[in-house]
């Protein structure tokens, strides 16, 4: 079969497939252009009779609230490679937000801030034993530590109802703050990413991940300590959970014990939406990072329609599902 | 002896279900009838949605929008039955129920994307309908339908959500088993490969399981809108709920094994658990640390039992 007879769409369905992140960063910026078609002036303010080409204010506002999005979205591609899924990543995150909101006061920042991490890292570990060791199905895993934990940070914070909470500086900074026209997040997350998929393409571990999603058996025929992996692997997930969710303390400023919660779905839509295969072996951080970003400016032209709350969550549903099929049809993947 | 063998889980289940029984009698010698009616009553909701996920997990998939799809029934049944004549508005909420589970099977059959990508999409759709139809609980129900769940049938020891239970189950489960689509749906739950190739319509199996569910969800919206008496258009605990009462009910992830029996015991469980916490004055939120490690340790032990037999 030559490629000269092959009909169009097939042809740029190959390419696309070659080039995923080509039609995703295209719906971004499609996405981008529609929405200053809507309120026109929100992203290149001289259009609205201000300075500026580009409004980096604007887009400062985006990137600042994907961020915490991509991280927890950096979870579920990581496990999603293995045919996993962590679905403890947003209770992870509002754990580690409320602990170290709470401890910060008593016991300094920095020992607070090493207390949420190894909260993350332990759940993570507990969520490895189970999937990697007891061999449990990840869904169930996650669900069930993120049960526990939900129920261990309700009884927590009973026991410090009246200690009152303290945001470390230091963090605020870090969520609010703009250094050059940026938030300062995303001095911490370029570098995050770089990391992810550093890790992801030229590490062995990484290759490892990939291996066992692609063929589990075939892997293990190879030599592959799998238990190693998945606890190295939910350990991690659970560490990046715990960081995003710090992260997120310090942009929102608020302690709650719902905190990251509704980051969880979306997270999950972010990695699917970046082409991430829920049935392992296929996936890219930087797709992830794309759908968060998809996902930021999708919630903002919904509400900038001022339509009911029902229909915009509706919407929001529908788009997901919208792009995920399209990008299924048009890659041939699944 | 094979009988036994085949439903080991399910006679584990029910045994521990006696013993627990037992406890609480201990624990609280007044526990009788009335506590048996109650306990029923706030199992109602768990078991329908219990019910509808195991007919997905069955024919192999997963249905993340149960909670969402009871809401939307709820609210549209509070509507409804504020304008209408209770016994057609009864019918339209399962027809609703039944075509939004249809209409998630037809999208997972129809677009091949993941059904956990789907139903986590049409979760959001759902929630935002239920929204539409009614943005803040409101509307009432038929003063029959409160009344159809409370109370005792003919023995002053059978409650009537018990038996609402068994008889909506057996009605849709029963003759299921007996015909062509029952033994579809366990075929494409445990090969879908080898089903297609037998001669079994693969996607239609899906929507049929799909729609079985929702339909299932309608009747867990409809217990929700009795035990209020009015609709709540916010989805409730009951996606993580089913899904470990399906895992604890011995229906396997991925497919083709269990039954709805399983299911409906595990649920049961759990809520007298959670009402022999209560009874021993523990903390509700200890309650909910407790329910999270036994459901991780049962499937962990179920697992490797599983593991060591399969070697």
């Amino acid at each position: 079969m030559s490629v000269a007879t092959d009909p169009p769409l097939q042809r740029l369905g190959r390419f696309l497939t070659d080039n995923p992140m080509i039609p995703l960063i295209a719906f971004l910026l499609l996405l981008v252009v529609a929405l200053e078609v809507m309120r026109p002036g929100i992203v290149t303010p001289f259009r609205a009779g201000r300075d500026g080409i580009l409004s980096t204010f604007w887009i400062g506002n985006l990137i600042k609230f994907a961020i915490p999005l991509a991280m927890l979205a950096a979870c579920q591609v990581l496990t999603m490679l293995t045919a996993g899924i962590d679905l403890s990543a947003g209770i992870i995150a509002t754990c580690a937000a409320f602990l170290c909101a709470t401890l910060a006061g008593s016991i300094g920042t920095a020992p607070a801030v090493l207390v949420a991490l190894a909260c993350g890292v332990t759940t993570g570990l507990v969520n490895g034993f189970g999937v990697g060791i007891v061999r449990v199905h990840p869904l169930i895993m996650t669900l069930g530590t993120g049960l526990i934990a939900t129920g261990c940070l309700q009884v927590y914070q009973r026991l410090v109802i009246n200690a009152g909470t303290e945001i470390p500086t230091f963090l605020t900074w870090l969520g609010t703050g703009r250094t050059l026209g940026m938030p300062n997040g995303l001095y911490v997350f370029i570098p995050f990413a770089i990391f992810i998929i550093w890790l992801m393409r030229a590490t062995g571990f990484g290759r490892l991940l990939f291996a066992l999603g692609s063929n589990e058996n075939a892997a293990r025929l190879s030599g592959v300590r799998a238990w190693q992996v998945y606890l190295a692997l939910y350990a991690l997930s659970g560490l990046i959970a715990a960081l995003a969710g710090l992260l997120y303390l310090g942009m929102i400023r608020q302690t709650s014990l719902s905190l990251a919660n509704p980051l969880l779905l979306p997270s999950v839509a972010a990695a699917v939406i970046g082409g991430t295969s829920i049935f392992g072996g296929r996936g890219s951080y930087a797709g992830a990072i794309i759908g968060a970003l998809i996902l930021r400016v999708l919630d903002t032209m919904l509400t900038l329609l001022q339509m009911p709350e029902g229909a915009r969550i509706a919407l929001f549903g529908l788009i997901i599902l919208a792009v995920t099929a399209l990008y299924a049809r048009l890659t041939g993947a699944r | 002896m094979s009988f036994a063998r085949k439903h080991a889980w399910v006679i584990g289940l029910a045994l521990l279900l006696v013993a627990l029984l037992v406890v609480t009698r201990v624990i609280q010698p007044s526990f009788g009838a009335q506590g048996l009616e109650s306990l029923a009553r706030a199992a109602l909701p768990f078991a329908f949605a219990t019910a509808g996920m195991a007919i997905v997990v069955i024919v192999g998939g997963i249905d993340l929008s149960v909670a969402s799809m009871m809401a939307v029934c709820a609210v549209t049944a509070a509507v409804l039955m504020e304008r209408m004549a209770g016994v057609p508005a009864l019918f339209i909420v399962l027809l609703v129920g039944a075509v939004m589970g249809a209409i998630n099977g037809a999208l997972i059959v129809l677009t091949k994307v993941p059904d956990i990508v789907v139903t986590l999409a049409m979760l959001f759709v759902w929630e935002g309908a239920a929204l539409l139809i009614l943005s803040t609980p409101g509307g009432a129900t038929a003063d029959w339908l409160e009344a159809s769940i409370r109370g005792f049938f003919v023995f002053s020891w059978l409650p009537k959500a018990f038996l609402i239970i068994t008889v909506v189950t057996l009605l849709i489960w029963a003759p299921l088993g007996r015909t062509q689509l029952g033994l579809s749906i366990y075929a494409v739950g445990s090969d879908e490969r080898a089903a297609f190739r037998s001669g079994v319509s693969v996607g239609a199996t899906k929507v049929a399981a799909y729609g079985l569910c929702g339909l299932f969800c309608a009747f867990g919206g409809l217990s929700l809108a009795a035990l209020t008496g009015i609709g709540e258009p916010v989805p409730g605990p009951y996606l993580l709920a089913s899904v470990a009462a399906v895992v604890l009910g011995g229906v396997v992830l991925g497919g083709g094994k269990g039954g709805l029996l399983g299911p409906i015991i595990a649920v049961v469980i759990l809520r007298l658990i959670r009402t022999i916490l209560t009874l021993l004055a523990v903390d509700p939120n200890v309650t909910t640390i407790v329910e999270g490690v036994i459901m991780v340790g049962v499937v962990m032990l179920g697992t490797a039992l599983t593991l060591r037999r399969s070697r």
